[in-house]
């Protein structure tokens, strides 16, 4: 039987991961072109642990998920609408996984290693190799501004759903809307 | 007494027995391109490493007569190489090292003793951005034919010098004690 809801823990989690992707994304967006100084480091390491934080909660999420389908697609739906849909949710979770991982291996080639929190050390899966590390940052940039736009047609269609075909694709995401 | 206890000892006793055969030779001419003068310190508690390129070591090291004993080092601190350009041109400047008007770091010894094996303390003076500490590197010397290796260490506190002043004063992002190490191979001979 399909779902009319989604569960409150993917509703928390969703709305979780929104709030430190985006508060992540304009941190290293701020941070990159800094000229160096202490408060460059610590925003560069607080980026790194946050980072850790949501590679971590991306597993938790998708765990979730495969556990707990989500509601169907309103009917009203061209099949190509429902193909773009399905496409941009796995676009969105396939850069949940990439940015990070990216982010991690530019630490390491950079040299960088990450200890998250400044007490765990993550291991480098990478030597130090300075054009490897830009190559990486290079990645880690481009992988983000094709964040940046999936996320904000993943907005513009919830607002389109909700204004325009006023069907209950956005409500539905909102909190007190989920199953207990 | 174990075997391996034994076996040192028999060297120990058979080079006490001929100082004037054993160890007759003075190691003076260090080779730049096999030596090494590397740092290590944490960052944000990340352990990180870089190295000085450019550095000259006048030695003269005999284990026979340690009290005639004596290494001095200048490092051009511009030849650092600590990872990254931007961090290198920040450590350049005024409030790390200030390498216009203190292009050079120094350390002249004052004195060498045994620490037992191969193993001695290396005493005396460094002096960085004009300011000048004792400091002690406990030195491994291995010895092979014509060529020794001298591999040491020791502990220098950056504050102390002056080495990141303002607003890197602050140990919280990168910390006071810097690790110094160094690799050099000298050759006998005059």
């Amino acid at each position: 039987m399909q779902n009319k809801q989604y569960t409150a823990t993917a509703i928390a989690l969703h709305w979780l991961m929104a709030a430190a992707i985006i508060g992540l994304f304009a941190l290293g967006f701020y941070m990159a072109d800094l000229p160096l100084s202490p408060t460059k480091l610590k925003l560069f390491s607080w980026h790194k642990w946050a980072g850790v934080t949501i590679f971590l909660l991306v597993f938790i999420r998708l765990g979730w998920r495969i556990g707990h389908r989500p509601p169907a697609l309103p009917d009203h739906m061209a099949q190509l609408e429902q193909f773009v849909a399905h496409a941009g949710h796995a676009m969105l979770y396939l850069l949940m996984f990439a940015i990070p991982l990216s982010g991690w291996l530019m630490s390491s080639a950079k040299g960088v290693q990450t200890v998250y929190f400044g007490q765990f050390p993550i291991p480098d899966l990478l030597q130090k190799d300075k054009a490897l590390g830009d190559l990486l940052e290079t990645v880690h940039w481009g992988l983000n501004l094709l964040l940046a736009a999936t996320v904000l047609g993943h907005a513009a269609a919830a607002l389109k759903h909700h204004f325009i075909n006023r069907d209950d694709v956005l409500t539905r995401m909102l909190p007190h809307h989920g199953k207990h | 007494m174990t075997i391996k206890k034994i076996i040192p000892t028999l060297i120990a006793v058979t080079a006490l027995s001929f100082p004037f055969v054993s160890q007759a030779v003075e190691f003076k001419t260090v080779q730049a391109d096999k030596s090494a003068l590397t740092f290590a310190y944490k960052q944000m508690g990340v352990g990180m490493e870089g190295k000085f390129k450019k550095f000259a070591v006048q030695l003269s090291f005999d284990p026979a007569k340690l009290a005639a004993a004596k290494a001095s080092m200048e490092v051009d601190l511009a030849s650092i190489d600590t990872g990254s350009a931007e961090a290198d041109d920040e450590v350049a400047g005024k409030q790390w090292f200030n390498t216009k008007v203190f292009p050079a770091a120094r350390f002249v010894s004052s004195g060498v003793k045994s620490l037992g094996g191969n193993r001695y303390e290396v005493a005396g003076q460094l002096t960085i951005k004009g300011r000048s500490q004792p400091v002690a590197a406990t030195t491994t010397v291995t010895m092979q034919g014509n060529n020794a290796t001298f591999d040491g260490a020791f502990v220098l506190k950056r504050a102390d010098f002056g080495i990141g002043e303002g607003p890197w004063a602050d140990f919280g992002t990168v910390a006071n004690e810097i690790q110094i190490k160094f690799h050099l191979l000298a050759t006998s001979g005059k």
